[in-house]
């Protein structure tokens, strides 16, 4: 096992001293200054606005600020719904793919422009390469420049020392697209190519092998959207097997750079954050308080991963690691990455909100499959999406800081600025709604018989972790799965010759998705407009300190609160039980 | 809310075509000028015709004279993947290790007399996640030599090399986790010691 923790060990501290360069960057970018890229990307960025119509500089208060962005995403939506109804008049179409179902095509559009990327569709068995492009790699860009834009729109707030502006969405939207998202998946889709990433709009391969049988290989444009996938936490994989698929990752150095990709610009906020508010230890606390968390969470996939399952074992296998096989529970897993490399990438799509995966979540052992499901019982605040990441934990700070002055007898100040019963309102809605929204719908698709035609365990302790599994992660805007819970079948694959949805789980999963992405998001706006008005004092010697070991303690503790006393029950039926028995069933 | 309207309006269909169709065709477009082969899925040649990629694992149906590669959901379908989806306290995960185990010791033995159950690497016996995956656990590899040295009538330890030859190792000797690929491996067979 040392090999397998040396890598964690690195990968952690390669993350560790990306996060200043990129969070410095990333600061110039949202407050309006001269980068690097700017004698590049300057030219680009105005004649961006005025095909758009837009003047920049001009503020927005969170009002108009929100209704930008709803119009823009229902906007998105539309567009990306209309691509993926007429799949058969398209262009770059070479297998000659028709539409999915409606049911279907609403659960995918909402997945994409919600930045969860759920799939129900496969994507090499049902898209052609112009949905795959012009649909869904282009929300992959947008949706996450919508949730940078939100924590932007709030970190002004909270550092404006006057008026009700939060800044401009169409000058957020462009800038982060034209100087971060852009370019960076400019350099790794090359980078990725050059390892064996395929990127290309052939006909899918048949080729006579070795051995004398037939095999057909899919192709298409992958690189260009598996930089993007990662990098903008989205997760929906070009292939239906994702990112375990050797085409969308093919060795070790491209599942460690792919990794990096999904937490540098949510690791990079947290100092981005920092600077803003000028205290870089404000950052950095919070940077602390998801670090802390996400760590556990890696250490504990690992051990459970290499211990094998009570099946593997039942069946008279030895699971333990000896020269030449890293031993550990192999099910749904790639030699290059081995244990370590999937366990690695467990954690980390799950405390993003990525949910790219490199390895079959449902053949976890009991006990490492428990980890995504805390990580996600954790709202998404642990490094989290791209922007949605942070802009939850800052609820979650908000509401440390409001239990923390209960607890001293103070009225709560954050960053000089009262924390009084409006915010605290919406603290609770933004904090308690994703929640409800997943506990409601797991109960219902657990309780219904329609429901129960997704399951593929059957009805156990496994059947009822896909179902709870299903919602968390479309409540989260995760898009990993317990991928045996369908909402698409398709007897004759592939083409959708044949193919129906299953109504039940495609539209209450699509409704679940855009809830509780958009909800939280108007909720964070009002809380920005609303401290964006706010004066700041001066701290005096009882206010408490939030950039201290003792406030990162406290916001440990406030996150694994609630997100215990939410889910503890739920998790009692499924995981837990997996984690703690070695019965089959 | 009509401006609104019109700059998202707008800002769809640029996005669409920038990052949708340019960003794409663009990377298309460099990517077969300056990586034509890895663009196009690793293809590897035998004999003058293109056998397979040496990215995407083949079925090679238990046939002794070939190294075999780990157990497939898809059976090795290179356009439709999925995962098993077997749970780790399900029977059926139970039954299918069991019988995978049963497979390999049937066709492994003959050659490794003093081959048991305990020795079988985990990876020989459970499904991998793409279905396709192209490596084999070293030990995994160094077992079927056995069987490979009599079927080809090698020396064991010129197929050990052919196996050292064909193992990917870990990326600066840190990164990922060495594996065996078994289409490049026995594409070396067949040059080496062909059958008849």
């Amino acid at each position: 096992m040392a090999e397998g923790w040396l890598q964690i060990a690195v990968f952690l501290a390669v993350l560790l001293a990306l996060v200043k360069p990129v969070g410095t960057y990333m600061a110039r970018v949202f407050t309006d200054q001269r980068v690097f890229l700017s004698p590049l990307v300057g030219p680009i960025e105005r004649l961006a606005y005025r095909v758009l119509r837009v003047r920049p500089g001009e503020g927005q208060d969170w009002k108009a600020y929100a209704r930008s962005l709803i119009v823009f995403s229902l906007l998105s939506w539309l567009g990306l719904y209309l691509i993926l109804r007429t799949q058969g008049v398209q262009p770059f179409n070479p297998q000659g793919f028709h539409s999915a179902p409606w049911d279907l095509n609403f659960n995918t559009a909402s997945s994409f422009v919600t930045n969860t990327n759920w799939q129900y569709y496969g994507g090499e068995a049902t898209l052609t390469y112009f949905a795959q492009m012009a649909g869904l790699a282009v929300q992959n860009f947008v949706s996450a420049a919508v949730g940078v834009a939100v924590v932007v729109a709030l970190i002004r707030g909270i550092v404006a020392r006057s008026g009700g502006e939060i800044g401009n969405f169409w000058q957020d939207l462009v800038r982060v697209l034209l100087y971060i998202l852009l370019p960076v998946s400019i350099l790794s889709a090359l980078f990725l190519v050059s390892q064996g990433v395929i990127q290309n709009l052939d006909h899918y391969t048949v080729i006579h092998t070795l051995s004398g049988g037939t095999q057909t290989l899919a192709q298409g444009p992958v690189a260009s959207q598996e930089a993007i996938k990662e990098l903008g936490t989205n997760g929906g994989g070009f292939f239906n097997v994702n990112s375990a698929h050797p085409f969308e990752n093919p060795s070790g150095l491209t599942n460690f750079v792919e990794l990096l990709l999904i937490l540098v610009i949510p690791a990079g906020l947290t100092y981005t954050y920092g600077r803003m508010v000028g205290s870089q230890r404000q950052g950095w606390a919070i940077f602390a308080a998801m670090f802390v968390l996400f760590a556990g969470g890696v250490a504990i996939v690992y051990m459970a991963e290499q211990h094998g399952t009570p099946a593997q074992h039942a069946a008279g296998l030895h699971t333990h690691a000896f020269r030449g096989s890293t031993g550990g529970n192999m099910e749904g897993k790639e030699q290059r990455f081995g244990i370590a490399g999937s366990s690695l990438w467990t954690a980390v799509t799950t405390v993003t909100s990525c949910g790219a995966v490199n390895a079959a979540f449902e053949s976890l052992s009991g006990l490492g499959g428990a980890v995504p499901f805390v990580n996600l019982g954790f709202s998404e605040v642990v490094f989290g999406g791209v922007g949605a990441g942070l802009y939850s934990m800052l609820l979650y700070v908000l509401l440390a800081v409001f239990i923390g002055g209960l607890m001293v007898g103070r009225t709560p100040e954050y960053l000089g600025k009262k924390i009084q019963a409006r915010e605290i309102k919406l603290v609770s809605l933004g904090v308690l709604l994703t929640p409800l929204v997943v506990l409601l719908s797991s109960g219902i698709a657990s309780a219904s018989a329609l429901g129960r035609r997704s399951l593929f365990a059957g009805v156990n302790p496994q059947g009822f972790s896909e179902t709870l599994y299903a919602y968390l992660s479309q409540a989260n805007n995760n898009g990993s799965a317990f991928a045996g819970y369908t909402g698409f079948v398709q007897p004759h694959a592939p083409g959708n010759v044949g193919a129906y949805g299953i109504s039940f789980a495609d539209i209450l999963g699509g409704a679940v998705m855009l809830g509780a992405r958009f909800a939280p998001i108007l909720f964070v706006l009002a809380i920005a407009g609303a401290l964006a008005g706010k004066k700041a004092s001066p701290p005096g010697l009882g206010t408490m300190r939030t950039d201290n070991p003792t406030f990162v303690f406290l916001l440990v503790g406030v996150v694994i609160l609630v997100g215990a006393l939410t889910f503890f029950p739920a998790l009692l039926l499924g995981p837990v039980v997996q984690s703690l028995t070695t019965r089959l069933f | 809310m009509r401006r609104d309207l019109l700059t998202g309006g707008i800002a769809v269909v640029v996005l669409t075509i920038v990052l949708g169709i340019i960003y794409p065709l663009a990377i298309t477009g460099i990517s077969q000028l300056v990586f034509p082969g890895r663009a196009n899925g690793s293809k590897v040649s035998f004999d003058g015709r293109v056998v397979g990629s040496s990215l995407i694992g083949q079925d090679f149906g238990g046939r002794p004279a070939y190294f075999q590669s780990r157990p497939s959901a898809t059976g090795y379908s290179g356009d439709v993947t999925y995962f098993s989806n077997l749970g780790p306290n399900s029977v059926e995960a139970r039954d299918a290790v069991r019988r995978n185990l049963a497979a390999y010791l049937a066709r492994e033995k003959p050659y490794d007399r003093g081959l048991s159950g305990q020795q079988v690497p985990v990876d020989a016996v459970t499904e991998s996640a793409s279905g396709v995956d192209p490596h084999i656990s070293q030990a995994n590899a160094w077992i079927q030599a056995h069987r490979i040295a009599v079927v080809r009538r090698l020396p064991l330890p010129r197929v050990d090399d052919l196996i050292s030859a064909h193992t990917d190792g870990r990326f600066l000797g840190l990164l990922g986790e060495p594996g065996v690929n078994v289409l490049q491996l026995n594409i070396a067979l067949e040059k080496e010691a062909p059958l008849r």
